[in-house]
């Protein structure tokens, strides 16, 4: 059993696939910014950045229908916010039995947040899937994060597949290990401090193999000559059509904030 | 699941200003772990870090059934700074936590310094401060790693929550008053499984590779500061939560001190409203009402995932 669909990234052949990562990354983070700067209520900025999202997600060839189930991930956490419809003061809207009202108000602020963070997760999935870790983490670099920091999530990146598949074995072994009986009356897995203990066994194991696999892999490297650098190719620098795509897009995007803050 | 659905913030949750707060504690801390652990391990600082940081992100596949439907699971900071030290686990947590926001989606971009600093910072050095206080009372007795470990886990998820209940409050996002105890009730539980877990593992370890934790117990002086300031900063999340909570004024003045207010107050933003829970009159009945609407908001949140999971599991066969 194997776990390459954890990988989120989704080869084709399209224009925002072939976009150079640090270009793409700086549109993004750009993009999320515009949408966290934006005013509440700002309906009319909110449909053009959604324009852009789902413009840019039909570029990609991989089908809006795909983004839009990606996004709905972050739906459960929109109910956080769903106090403010009750306790932002305005005209009610809406009252409820046991007293409370939905004011127009925080109606406003909940849809606003809600929109908001829809938009952004959308721009978030559209990074990952049209996007190689690697070319991301090329970007990052690029972008100057810690050296270091990027090579220790680049090698978590190349031993997650590992390490999944090791905590999957570990749970078929328990899986094959505990029977579940079809009798009445007879209940299966124990209490509820034994089942934990179990998983904490596993989780114990799994450290412990993964910090001597650790021990393993740092004298595999040092047999091929690592000393503490991480190297690799540099990358071709973004053609200046891929300039021009990133300036275009950052005008857009600071236009686009620009209004909204002056026209809401 | 519910772990990632309660604690991992998605973007449009909180204010700029407080994202980019907590982003700037977060870097502050985490390039201090970067040069500290480097020092610690040098060149083995990369694959060492790397691997253990897939192994936690792994691990917290592994869950156990509780009841209903759902399931506990494991966070994974108190194990990595038990058993790596406070700065270690920094480093590990952060690949983990800005792993899951770059490619999962777990959490937003804009707001991954806030999520970083919750997970990656509060949750592993409130997990080796208590630690520390528990093996320093035990005087190298058994309970001391046991207990200590179990309370470590606890402490560092009920912490991490508090963080996050006090970001989404100061963002306005929801009130101190709900988010709070909402956050805080609920976690109270989700700890009780990290817990459970983080003792298990401990208990493997022990007897499997004794010398792992036999380290952890002779600290270097420079420690002491380290554990001694996560258990500060503890009691400093414990006590402003709940002050926060019942008087939402306080956390308003708070906010004053900082220029939080004026940013938010920008004609950009809307005002920030006093919170009172409409209908009701007697303020201390309505924080009350207001935490059980919110847990019961998050416990039926936890338990429509938890099903959901497990359908998706069932189709898929896994």
């Amino acid at each position: 059993m194997h776990v390459h669909f954890l990988d989120p990234y989704h080869e084709r052949p399209s224009p925002v696939h072939r976009l150079d990562a640090r270009v793409k990354l700086a549109l993004v983070v750009a993009f999320l910014l515009t949408a966290a700067l934006a005013p509440a209520a700002a309906w009319p900025a909110y449909t053009l950045l959604l324009a852009l999202v789902l413009a840019a997600e039909v570029l990609s060839e991989l089908g809006v229908a795909f983004f839009l189930r990606r996004s709905l991930l972050a739906v459960p956490f929109v109910l956080a916010a769903a106090p403010v419809l009750f306790t932002t003061p305005g005209a009610p809207l809406l009252a409820l039995p046991w007293g409370g009202a939905v004011s127009a108000a925080g109606l406003e602020r909940f849809a606003s947040v809600a929109v908001k963070s829809w938009i952004s997760v959308q721009a978030a999935v559209l990074l990952a899937a049209t996007t190689p870790f690697p070319d991301l983490l090329g970007a990052l670099r690029a972008w100057r994060l810690p050296r270091l920091l990027v090579a220790i999530i680049g090698l978590m990146w190349r031993y997650l597949f590992v390490m999944v598949d090791e905590a999957l074995r570990l749970m078929r072994a328990r899986e094959a290990r505990s029977s579940e009986s079809g009798l009445p009356g007879l209940r299966s897995g124990g209490a509820l401090t034994w089942r934990a203990r179990v998983t904490g066994g596993m989780a114990g194991s799994l450290f412990l193999r993964s910090l001597e696999r650790s021990d393993r892999i740092y004298m595999a490297m040092l047999a091929r000559g690592y000393d503490g650098e991480i190297r690799s190719l540099p990358r071709p620098a973004p053609r200046p059509a891929e300039w021009g795509i990133l300036a275009g897009g950052l005008l857009v995007l600071g236009s686009l904030l620009a209004l909204s803050l002056i026209l809401v | 699941m519910f772990l990632h659905v309660t604690m991992h913030i998605p973007d449009g949750f909180l204010s700029v200003p407080v994202s980019v707060v907590f982003w700037m504690l977060s870097i502050v801390v985490i390039l201090a772990a970067l040069a500290r652990v480097n020092r610690d391990l040098g060149e083995r600082e990369v694959p060492v870090m790397g691997v253990l940081a897939a192994a936690i992100f792994a691990g917290q596949m592994l869950n156990f059934t509780v009841a209903g439907g759902t399931s506990g699971h494991l966070l994974g900071a108190a194990l990595a700074a038990i058993l790596l030290g406070p700065w270690a686990a920094v480093l590990v947590m952060t690949s983990v936590v800005a792993v899951q926001a770059l490619l999962f989606q777990d959490g937003g971009l804009v707001v991954l310094g806030a999520n970083l600093f919750n997970m990656a910072v509060v949750g592993p050095f409130a997990a080796y401060g208590v630690y520390r206080l528990a093996q320093w009372l035990a005087r190298g007795r058994r309970w001391g790693i046991f207990g200590g470990g179990f309370a470590a886990a606890w402490f560092s998820i009920e912490a991490a929550a508090l963080g996050c209940a006090l970001q989404l409050a100061l963002s306005n996002t929801s009130p101190a008053s709900l988010a709070v105890p909402a956050m805080a009730g609920i976690h109270a539980l989700i700890g009780i499984g990290e817990g459970l877990i983080t003792l298990g593992a401990l208990s493997l370890v022990w007897a499997a590779r004794r010398d792992l934790l036999a380290a952890g117990q002779t600290a270097r002086a420079g420690n002491t500061v380290v554990w001694v300031g996560g258990l500060l900063l503890t009691l400093l999340l414990a006590a402003l939560a709940p002050l926060a909570s019942t008087h939402p004024d306080g956390l308003e003045w708070v906010a004053e001190r900082a220029g939080f207010i004026e940013a938010a107050q920008s004609p950009a933003y809307t005002l920030i409203p006093d919170y009172v829970f409409p209908g009701i009159s007697n303020e201390a009945a309505a924080t009350i009402l207001a935490g059980v609407v919110g847990a019961l908001v998050v416990l039926s949140v936890t338990i429509f995932t938890a099903r959901a999971r497990r359908s998706r599991h069932s189709v898929t066969g896994d």
